[in-house]
């Protein structure tokens, strides 16, 4: 198979892809979001449950359908959200952003971004940067629904 | 692997060398173009006229004395009478130009709205829709052809309904007989489905149209490329097609219509050549089909579009409609045998257009695109403007191979061997 392929499904990538983190529901959500893709149909359906009376994230869940680069995105981050505060996710989301912008040329922070870098590859695909963003969109909004809720 | 082939495919494979789109390699690979339902490649012929119209004849047509001016409005009208005598028109004044087969439909569905509206003379008593009349659809039908109608319904009170297809997303004639009401005033639907590749019986459907007094809306953009049309001798009250799809440019559709309904018809959009009379209290409009064409009009892309139909015509639409038809049962046929693949539409043996969508288990319609585009294999994927229809086949968005009359079978080969592939890439088997 090609590299520029296998470039774009790292392993990691398909790993996620079957075996999903995060993929249920998520009963007594303090922040619910439905994002949708209208030119492919991708969608999905990101939770959050905090940690009582803080900022911290205790679990982000998700419910979706959509391409394997959509749905191993949305296993990562639902593998990286829980213990991050509202802010450090921020953090991540926008270095996601900054990666998956960078059409292959970025150095990505793997300390910041764990097994999220392997969407590095994705950057080159154009086509396919609203699926790797689509659960970050989702969760992003979740957030803000939680800060406003916080003021 | 099934690779037959038969004199007439000998005969249309010498076109593709006329074909400077079908040339480089992609990723690497040989193209393998099984994109043209969604937009033609365009032969040099068709790119060279347009090219030598701009450098020897340009002007503005239609208006303006001068020696350019009437060579430019001799060769756009030349363009309209080609595309006329192409589909069967009675005259040349059947024929409108739009940008696009969605502005043709958007042309009826809008002109409607304006009679309902009370525009137009007492001719346009017969488009005005009241509370209780009915706008009926197909739910396999191209969101162009689809969500046009909705809107017109909610404008004008009128209810908006649809014939249901059936598991395979196909609906036969006795659908339409039971949908039908002696409300019905409009029934709109795909010639070809661009999903399904089935194929409607238009005349038997206008008949049946036709007796509880509704107008017949053709939506033909996967019709006209592919197969001779006769619009009146199909019986339809309007057609609309657009030029990409049929090795013509961008930017340029057709809306074909009855003279007499067309004379009736109220106009859609309004502005510069179009009218008779302005005075500061009110207008009033040309025939058709100026009444239509307000403002700057396409005129390049006429002349081009007019060429890919003389293209058409050389190569000839029988020998196309067969080469196609024989890949379309080769897809349904080779890709429906593949474990985990399922073709939606008509089964094998049945008539269908030379396309094919389908669904992998357990590999999502983009995964499927993005590993055969690694070969050089372009297809769609997605919803392709039927979100209805998937729906209804209870998938958010399928893969589509379609073919034209440049297509081989080599390109079929690959194609069925890259989705062989599919799963175990990705773990799905």
């Amino acid at each position: 198979m090609s590299d520029a392929l296998a470039g774009l499904y790292q392993q990691v990538i398909l790993d996620h892809a079957k075996a999903r983190t995060g993929d249920r529901e998520l009963p007594g959500a303090d922040a619910e979001h439905y994002e949708r893709n209208p030119t492919c149909g991708d969608e999905i359906t990101v939770r959050v449950v905090m940690e009582p009376g803080t900022d911290t994230i205790r679990e982000l869940a998700w419910q979706g359908d959509g391409c394997s680069i959509s749905m191993a995105s949305a296993s990562v981050l639902a593998d990286i959200a829980p213990g991050l505060t509202l802010a450090e996710l921020a953090e991540r989301t926008e270095a996601f952003r900054g990666m998956m912008r960078s059409k292959g040329a970025g150095e990505p922070d793997e300390d910041l971004l764990g097994d999220a870098v392997a969407f590095q590859g994705v950057s080159k695909f154009v086509m396919r940067v609203k699926c790797a963003m689509l659960s970050w969109v989702a969760a992003e909004a979740c957030s803000t629904q939680l800060v406003a809720k916080v003021r | 692997m099934i690779s037959t082939s038969s004199s007439s495919v000998g005969s249309l494979s010498r076109y593709r060398a006329d074909f400077p789109g079908l040339q480089p390699e992609v990723n690497g690979e040989p193209l393998a173009y099984l994109d043209s339902g969604a937009t033609a490649q365009r032969p040099s012929a068709v790119l060279d006229v347009e090219r030598r119209f701009l450098e020897t004849t340009n002007a503005a047509v239609h208006r303006g004395a001068h020696t350019l001016a009437a060579l430019a409005t001799e060769a756009y009208e030349e363009a309209r009478e080609t595309v006329a005598r192409f589909v069967g028109a009675r005259s040349s004044d059947e024929i409108v130009w739009t940008s696009n087969a969605t502005d043709a439909l958007n042309l009826v569905a809008y002109g409607m709205g304006n009679a309902t509206l009370g525009r137009g003379g007492p001719e346009a008593s017969r488009f005005v829709l009241a509370p209780g009349d009915e706008i009926l659809v197909t739910e396999a039908e191209h969101h162009a052809n689809l969500v046009p109608w909705q809107e017109l319904a909610a404008r004008t009170g009128a209810t908006f309904r649809y014939v249901p297809v059936h598991d395979d997303g196909t609906w036969s004639i006795d659908d339409a007989a039971a949908a039908l009401t002696d409300r019905t005033r409009v029934f709109a639907f795909a010639h070809v489905s661009n999903v399904t590749g089935h194929v409607a019986p238009v005349a038997e459907l206008a008949e049946l149209a036709h007796g509880v007094g509704a107008l017949v809306v053709l939506d033909a953009c996967q019709s006209a490329p592919h197969r001779a049309l006769d619009l009146v001798g199909l019986g339809v009250d309007f057609a609309a097609f657009s030029a990409h799809k049929m090795l013509g440019p961008t930017g340029i559709g057709v809306l074909w219509g009855r003279e007499e309904l067309l004379d009736a018809l109220p106009p859609f959009r309004t502005g510069g050549s179009m009218i008779t009379t302005v005075t500061m209290e009110s207008s009033s409009f040309l025939p058709s089909p100026a009444r239509f064409e307000a403002g700057t009009q396409p005129v390049s892309q006429s002349i081009a579009l007019a060429e890919a139909v003389r293209y058409l015509e050389r190569v000839g639409l029988e020998a196309i409609d067969e080469h196609e038809a024989r890949l379309g049962q080769r897809l349904v046929d080779e890709l429906g045998a593949l474990p985990g693949v399922r073709v939606v539409g008509p089964a094998s043996g049945v008539a269908r257009a030379g396309l094919a969508s389908f669904d992998v288990a357990g590999v999502h319609a983009h995964d499927v695109g993005q590993f055969l585009d690694a070969q050089g294999i372009a297809v769609r994927v997605g919803h392709h403007c039927a979100q209805p229809l998937h729906r209804r086949l209870g998938l958010t968005a399928t893969t589509r191979a379609s073919t034209y009359l440049y297509s081989t079978d080599d390109e079929i080969d690959r194609l069925v061997q890259g989705v062989s592939e599919v799963r175990a890439y990705f773990g799905a088997e």
